[in-house]
């Protein structure tokens, strides 16, 4: 038997809104089940049970505002069943949850109070979270017109309705955005500044001639629809993928002074977001996957994240983060590694330079790839290897199917 | 299709996969991907949704002749015609 606590989502994340519960109780849940959806800034954000068992007891409403760490329910694991152990921990469980409860912030609860009122005056109960209530009535959208047919509305969804069709007052809007931006501006600046104080990072960038890849990349897409188009993006995650199984000393973590590599192989891919900031959500256990269910994953990875649609797993189990600053024409990237993983690795554009082979002088097309390492846990040695390792595979395309 | 209907289509599909973008900030004549910040992803889905729409599949050969809204409605008018 074990509590399912609200997970920390983010450095930054201090609370976040249970929106809407998947399981109930008495149902059976399975390891990676998703239980619950949450809104967070980043978007709302399906949770995951780590353990299979038995849902024993929700303990919070939906639309309430969890702090992290917050008991949400009791799950019950196949062997541990008695009644009496089970009353023992609920009891615990109470306990503990007030006490959670008056360790958020005054303005806080009196956030979680006003909220709760709100939705007390709600005639018709309408399944929306008080951040998105509170953002329809700056944007004078009127969340009894939405649609019905949905079950839950989103704050995205406001938020959709509110630029397009309903115009706020200038500042007001300005006011929402700056706030929204700096939850994670100020994540992105807690993880970045730990990194580069604690992390000794060392760099090492090479030239990959990505002639060879992209030529096969062409052929093979030609005999394949447009759905099923493969990216170079694919292939480049599936080289690191590849790579990193030949060199798994930088997949992984730095945790309590120790080297903790990862057997399974969780890329966190970094997704600029067009409004600002960046999310890398975790392509989950990539070692299992070829390049065409890279590509598919891939693809749906990207897009949910766009959606705000991702799932708790994936904003948590990231073993090294990769890079790919490409399309804005960069042509190298030295990363700042996001701790406690060990490396992250940058792609840059991919353009026509000058090459040498044998003798000749040609032009081909030249990708510089780099890589930041954590020298606590590696040396240049692993570094070179890894980056050798992809230039290969790049060369012999057919072996990254 | 006429010209107008695929041009709207066009803006409609970007409007869709990239929601963040206003459509007063399509220009006709500038550089979609580079100009929206439309990752190649992102471009990838345009292109696909306006095969479902036109039944044109652009090949990656042809990508620079669909580079912006204007050149991406002609290359399909020629193409319906």
């Amino acid at each position: 038997m074990s509590q399912f606590l609200m997970p920390s989502l983010g450095a930054d994340m201090e609370s976040a809104i249970l929106m809407e519960w998947m399981v109930k109780e008495g149902d059976t849940v399975t390891k990676g089940q998703v239980i619950a959806e949450v809104e967070t800034s980043k978007g709302v954000i399906e949770i995951e049970v780590f353990e299979d068992g038995i849902v024993e007891k929700l303990l919070v409403e939906p639309e309430t505002e969890c702090a992290v760490g917050m008991p949400l329910a009791i799950i019950k694991a196949g062997a541990d069943n008695t009644l009496k152990a089970m009353k023992k921990i609920e009891t615990q469980t109470i306990v503990k949850h007030n006490a959670d409860t008056s360790k958020i912030e005054p303005d806080k609860q009196k956030k979680i109070i006003e909220a709760k009122e709100d939705n007390i005056e709600q005639e018709e109960r309408i399944k929306i979270s008080p951040v998105a209530r509170k953002r329809a009535q700056e944007l004078g959208v009127d969340i009894t017109k939405l649609d019905s047919k949905k079950d839950v509305i989103h704050l995205s969804q406001i938020e959709a309705l509110g630029t397009i069709k309903v115009k706020a007052p200038e500042a007001a809007e300005k006011k929402e955005e700056t706030k929204e931006r700096d939850g994670m501006r100020q994540a992105i600046a807690a993880a970045m500044s730990r990194s580069n104080t604690e992390i000794p990072h060392y760099y090492l960038s090479t030239s990959i001639n990505m002639t060879p890849a992209l030529e096969y990349l062409k052929e093979l897409n030609k005999k394949r629809s447009i759905e099923e188009r493969i990216l170079p993006i694919a292939m480049l995650v599936r080289a690191v993928v590849l790579a990193l199984k030949e060199v798994p000393e930088l997949n992984g973590f730095w945790q309590e002074n120790g080297h903790r590599m990862s057997k399974e192989i969780h890329p966190g891919i970094a997704i600029a977001l067009r409004k600002g900031g960046l999310i890398t959500p975790a392509l989950l256990d990539a070692q299992n996957m070829d390049m065409y269910s890279t590509m598919e994953f891939l693809s749906d990875l990207i897009t949910r994240t766009r959606l705000g649609k991702l799932r708790s797993s994936e904003m948590t189990k990231q073993t090294i983060t990769i890079t790919n600053l490409g399309d804005l024409g960069v042509e190298s990237v030295y990363g700042v590694i996001y701790p406690p993983q060990l490396a992250i690795i940058g792609f840059g554009a991919i353009v026509n330079a000058p090459w040498a082979e044998g003798d000749a002088l040609c032009v081909r097309k030249v990708m510089q790839a780099t890589l930041a390492g954590d020298h606590r846990a590696t040396d240049g040695r692993i570094g070179a290897q890894f980056l050798d390792k992809i230039n290969k595979f790049l060369q012999n395309p057919q072996e990254l199917l | 299709m006429t010209k107008d209907e695929i041009k709207s289509a066009i803006i409609k599909e970007i409007l869709e996969i990239a929601p963040d973008i206003e459509e007063s900030e399509i220009e006709n004549d500038k550089n979609i991907q580079r100009s929206l910040e439309i990752d190649s992803f992102d471009f990838l889905k345009i292109l696909t949704a306006m095969n479902a729409q036109v039944g044109i599949e652009v090949p990656e050969a042809d990508y620079s002749q669909v580079d912006t809204v204007e050149h991406m409605v002609e290359y399909f008018l020629k193409r319906l015609e």
